[in-house]
């Protein structure tokens, strides 16, 4: 297919999404980084957040944490360590436990605790946002 | 001679045995069949990992021979990839949690004893994974680092995390030199391989594809991140491997046994046939007799 690429989005356990799109939204490390085909080749750490793609005017969306993309010219591969398809994503559950880490959040006392609790908060938006609440 | 009746005792407690292993047999053919699914399913993961850490560790090397070699305090660089004389070794020896599996706990288990008598002239701990495992070990005078229970479950990644981190951190910390691997690979339904091998240090892939990237992060940082995910993959593919030998191992004992029990059913009954036969005869030889005493 000309104007597109292949995404690959694996976690240890499973290989999640493996299809043609056109375009990639990736929550790297540094920032969000827009992908489309013949794109340098890249490699990065990932964040916490959404991952976009469409194809064919389709969007849809993945909570992703954690991890590594590659990006090739006609190829996206995306190594993470939790990964969500929205519609897997217990809307309800994420609820709770953003609202159980944003209390942690405001209670926090070390370095280490807020880091963590940070983290949790960004990793429930982000499952939030994907599943479109 | 026995009686009848007990024969035929014995018959239905060897029938109840053969309902027993055949549907033992068939639940391990279906965990079997989704243990396999998700050693395929963990596949694409390692695979691109792989390369990743591979071209990720060429780039590294080459900006180090480049820009002088390290500082003597950099060696956290990539400490996992440090290589010590092998004094203090740790074992992550993986069994099964259940028994009933043919000679798959015997074998792990003579193959670790092996293990600790050919590095008997080093520290060696034990780090135990599955119940069958820490049984036998728990009454013997080896050190045990941690036992595990109940990881082959589902396998998942976060199952086995914690004992990565750990194994890892304590790498990190110099109080282990090497980390090793024991654990039943599955080759095929009817055949395990005992593997050993060495996770730590890690030994670095060959370059396949070699590729000139953008790294968003130095790619020292990078390797840094990626090359404690690469033990903890070789890991949990040890885990999954495992796990499937042993439903492979369960199914293929599980099956031999109902072909036993179906053997020995066979010779009962026709055992049964004749005792019962000789007591007929016997009956019919005494009423004969009798009658002719009587003319």
């Amino acid at each position: 297919m000309p104007g597109a690429f292949l995404l690959e989005i694996a976690t240890p356990d499973r290989l999640l999404v493996s299809e043609q799109v056109t375009q990639a939204q990736i929550p790297a490390l540094g920032g969000y980084i827009g992908v489309l085909p013949e794109h340098a080749p890249l490699l990065s750490a990932l964040g916490t957040g959404v991952l976009e793609y469409s194809l064919g005017g389709h969007r849809r969306s993945i909570a992703i944490s954690g991890g590594f993309v590659e990006v090739l010219p006609d190829h996206v591969r995306v190594l993470a360590d939790h990964a969500e398809n929205a519609d897997e994503i217990d809307v309800q559950r994420a609820q709770e436990s953003l609202k159980r880490a944003a209390e942690r959040l405001s209670q926090a006392g070390g370095e280490v605790d807020i880091a963590r609790a940070l983290n949790a908060v960004k990793r429930a938006q982000a499952r939030l946002s994907a599943a479109g609440k | 001679m026995p009686s009848l009746i007990d024969i035929r005792r014995r018959i239905r407690s060897v029938r109840n045995t053969q309902q027993i292993t055949k549907a033992m047999k068939m639940v391990s053919t279906a965990r079997l069949r989704r243990a396999q699914e998700r050693v395929v399913a963990a596949r694409p993961y390692a695979r691109i990992l792989r390369e990743m850490v591979a071209n990720v560790a060429a780039a590294v090397a080459a900006a180090g021979t480049a820009g002088g070699t390290e500082a003597p305090d950099d060696q956290p660089l990539h400490p996992l990839l440090a290589a010590r004389p092998e004094q203090r070794v740790l074992l992550l020896f993986f069994t099964a949690d259940r028994g009933l599996a043919g000679a798959f706990n015997s074998n792990l288990i003579k193959a670790a004893q092996r293990f600790l008598v050919e590095n008997a002239a080093r520290t060696v701990e034990l780090e135990l994974i599955g119940r069958k495992a820490r049984d036998f070990f728990r009454k013997r005078p080896v050190r045990v680092a941690g036992e595990q229970i109940g990881l082959g479950n589902k396998a998942l990644y976060e199952d086995i995390a914690p004992v990565i981190d750990k194994v890892i951190d304590r790498y990190r910390k110099q109080e282990i030199d090497a980390v090793y691997l024991l654990y039943n690979e599955f080759k095929s339904v009817l055949s395990q391989k005992l593997t050993v091998v060495r996770i730590l240090p890690i030994e670095l892939p060959a370059v396949a594809a070699e590729r000139e990237y953008i790294y968003e992060q130095p790619p020292e940082e990078l390797l840094r991140l990626l090359l404690p995910r690469y033990v903890g993959i070789a890991v949990h593919h040890a885990l999954l491997e495992s796990t499937a030998a042993e439903h492979a191992a369960r199914m293929t004992a599980m099956d031999a046994a109902t072909t036993n029990a179906g053997e020995l059913i066979e010779k009962l009954t026709l055992y049964m046939n004749r005792v019962r036969q000789a007591s007929i005869t016997r009956e019919i030889i005494e009423v004969v007799s009798g009658a002719a005493a009587l003319d």
